[in-house]
């Protein structure tokens, strides 16, 4: 697999000697089981999508009948709220400590758009089209910034509707039964975007693309090498520089065995990611 | 009594050529014939098998009654021996009742059109090795029935040279539930319908015929012959009503269980073939069905989630706006409860058959769905530019970084 691309990143890696921390051991963790769920949700739910489809039952058959997946689908489920609801903890506990609630919504660390993510995006298209010189991106990039929202509004689409219709009894005490049929409309939909846009457009920014191919393992190791930093994040890097606070995040290269590790969940990952695709879209077309 | 009569017509007809017969000695009627017939390696000048076995024939209704061979084979004379070829046999000549009826049944009628394989007296019945029906060993006996339909209509050979209507009809038939009935030897196999229960013997009219047993209007009758509460039930459904007002088109008993490929009730199998079995009419419910969880997971192969069936009921099946159906506003709760049993009021306002794509069929969930798709098509179609526009950049730019690379010399490279 040593493409000449390849080679010459791996050269590049290998000269650059600084790393710096980009994903703490928590991000790591929550970032592996929001994947792990995310996958599990999607290979047990997607059956039902395409049901009309033989490899949608072969697929259910592989994961143990249809009955078994929708066992499995609960439980990614579950965990995957917990996930939520702990990272949502962590970062209003994080801004409590810190006692600074601006920093969380308008800063250029936060989540939250501001006017250089619409400057970004009009830049950035202009580079697309060979019209300028590509934006200097800070922590988060504008569609880093889509990715997260995207799950923020599906965890509550998906897992609103999906705990709807887990719990119909309970629901329908208060709740009448037509809200049943939007559960089921909206759970599948959302899904499909969900499932379409991770497996397509997040692997595409995050990792298959040239600059990244086959993949990025910064979401595995929590390292970034210098090199990449001062490409991909220029201005994150020149603010650290400049309060001279890099050497707080320096760290040592990420480990062979992490590395590799990395390589292998994410590149399942990919693969299966990939294959759900493949599927869903041959299955419109043919 | 017409059994006894015919006995006894046959035993003076056998006697009357007993008598007469030149060669009449004391010995059986038929030795002089049996001199060369009774050797298995007779044979016709054409080399066609002219042997018969005394035994078979002895133990044959025909032989029982000590018919002589001219009983039916009427043009052969003692004069003339070795004969040569003879007229076929006419069994008319003493079973004309039954053969006027043959003339009126498909294999008639197509033995009348010039078909030339259609099955005669003797290819159900035998020929020298004939018995009584009632008799076990006979070919028409309801155990040997099976075989003796099956040489023509479950020899796939025959069925495809002969183009037989169904297909490997003998085949479904025997993996049927009537067929398993009958070949494991339950305690129904002495009433389970075999070919004959439902086609008729010598009224085996063909399907367009009126006074067939199995053309459509009669089925509910052939089949209500056995399954009465069925049939009467049937008649109260919508299904049955619509019979009763000569709209055909609805459905009798074998439009939803087939006729020879009948399954049992309770079989994942026939629960999910007849899902599709209702969409052959109903196809616009069975693809909102489709749009649900029930839909989606008998889609799947699984049959324990609700089925048309589960719902609407079978043989009792009736319109919503009839307050006796099992979907009528006053039986719905109860319906849902036979497999939800804590739904309440609430619940039954779900729709099992959800129309998104009709404004009428409810207003929020069809604009739910349009905004749905906008946010579909809004976000792929965004990002998918983007990502396409990204990836043609970034090849580039990758490509001349590249370029870049091999320009440098390779002693500044290493």
């Amino acid at each position: 697999m040593a493409t000449p691309a390849v080679a010459a990143r791996r050269a590049l890696r290998s000269a650059a000697s600084r790393y710096y921390v980009r994903f703490d051991r928590i991000d790591r963790t929550m970032h592996a089981f929001l994947m792990i769920t995310f996958i599990g949700c999607a290979l047990t739910g997607v059956p039902l999508l395409e049901a009309d489809h033989a490899w949608a039952r072969a697929l259910a058959g592989m994961l143990g009948g249809i009955r078994t997946a929708g066992i499995i689908h609960r439980v990614c489920a579950a965990v995957m709220i917990v996930v939520f609801v702990a990272h949502v903890a962590r970062v209003f506990l994080t801004a409590l400590r810190r006692r600074n609630w601006l920093e969380l919504v308008w800063s250029s660390t936060s989540m939250v758009p501001n006017l250089k993510d619409g400057r970004d995006i009009v830049a950035h298209v202009k580079w697309f089209l060979g019209k300028g010189e590509r934006p200097r991106f800070d922590r988060y990039t504008y569609w880093e910034k889509f990715d997260y929202w995207a799950v923020f509004w599906g965890m509550f689409i998906i897992g609103g509707s999906g705990l709807l219709l887990w719990f119909p009894f309970f629901f329908s005490l208060f709740l009448p039964g037509w809200v049943f049929n939007i559960a089921t409309l909206v759970h599948g939909e959302e899904a499909l975007l969900a499932v379409g846009f991770i497996f397509t457009i997040h692997f595409f920014n995050g990792h298959v693309r040239p600059e990244k191919f086959p993949m990025d393992p910064v979401i595995f190791t929590g390292r970034i090498s210098e090199h990449e930093m001062k490409e991909e994040r220029g201005e994150e890097y020149d603010r650290l520089a400049r309060g001279g606070r890099l050497s707080a995040v320096e760290a040592s290269p990420p480990s062979p065995g992490v590395l590799a590790f990395g390589y292998v969940i994410g590149g399942t990952a990919v693969i299966l990611g990939i294959a759900t695709i493949v599927l869903i879209v041959g299955s419109v077309l043919l | 009594m017409r059994t006894t009569m015919r006995a006894v017509l046959c035993a003076l007809a056998g006697t009357a050529a007993l008598l007469l017969a030149p060669w009449a000695d004391g010995a059986g009627p038929n030795d002089t014939c049996l001199a060369c017939h009774g050797d298995a390696s007779a044979k016709a000048a054409s080399g066609k098998s002219v042997a018969v076995d005394p035994a078979v024939f002895s133990g044959s209704v025909h032989g029982s009654l000590n018919l002589p061979c001219t009983g039916c084979h009427t043009d052969v004379s003692a004069d003339k021996i070795p004969h040569g070829p003879q007229k076929p046999v006419e069994c008319a000549t003493c079973h004309d009742k039954a053969a006027q009826q043959y003339k009126s049944t498909i294999h008639g009628l197509a033995r009348a059109q010039g078909n030339a394989v259609a099955a005669t007296c003797a290819n159900c019945h035998g020929t020298h090795d004939i018995k009584r029906v009632a008799d076990a060993g006979s070919k028409v006996s309801r155990a040997n029935l099976e075989a003796t339909c099956g040489a023509c209509h479950g020899n796939t050979d025959v069925i495809r040279r002969a183009n037989l209507p169904g297909g490997n009809v003998v085949a479904m038939y025997h993996d049927s539930i009537h067929g398993r009935a009958l070949n494991q030897k339950t305690s129904a196999k002495d009433a389970v319908p075999v070919c004959t229960t439902c086609h008729g013997a010598h009224d085996m009219r063909p399907r367009a015929d009126p006074q067939s047993r199995v053309a459509r209007a009669n089925i509910p009758d052939t089949c209500g012959g056995c399954h009465m509460n069925v049939k009467a039930r049937w008649e109260q459904s919508q299904h049955g009503k619509l019979r009763q007002a000569h709209v055909m088109q609805a459905p009798g008993c074998t439009d939803c269980h087939s006729a020879h490929s009948i399954q049992r009730h309770d079989l994942d199998q026939w629960k999910l073939a007849a899902i599709t079995a209702c969409g052959t009419c109903h196809a616009d419910r069975l693809d909102t069905y489709r749009d649900t969880f029930h839909g989606q997971v008998t889609r799947l192969g699984d049959a324990r989630v609700a089925t048309c069936d589960s719902c609407h009921g079978a043989h009792e099946v009736l319109p919503e706006s009839d307050p006796m159906s099992r979907v009528s506003a006053q039986n719905r709760l109860a319906t849902c409860q036979g497999c939800h049993p804590k739904a309440n009021a609430n619940f039954v306002q779900y729709d099992p058959h959800p129309n998104r794509h009709v404004r009428e069929a409810g207003m929020l969930l069809f604009y739910t769905g349009k905004f749905m798709d906008l946010l579909l098509l809004g976000v792929f179609a965004f990002f998918g530019l983007h990502t396409v526009l990204w990836f043609y950049r970034s090849l580039k730019v990758v490509r001349e970084q590249r370029a870049k690379a091999r320009a440098v010399p390779p002693s500044e490279n290493s």
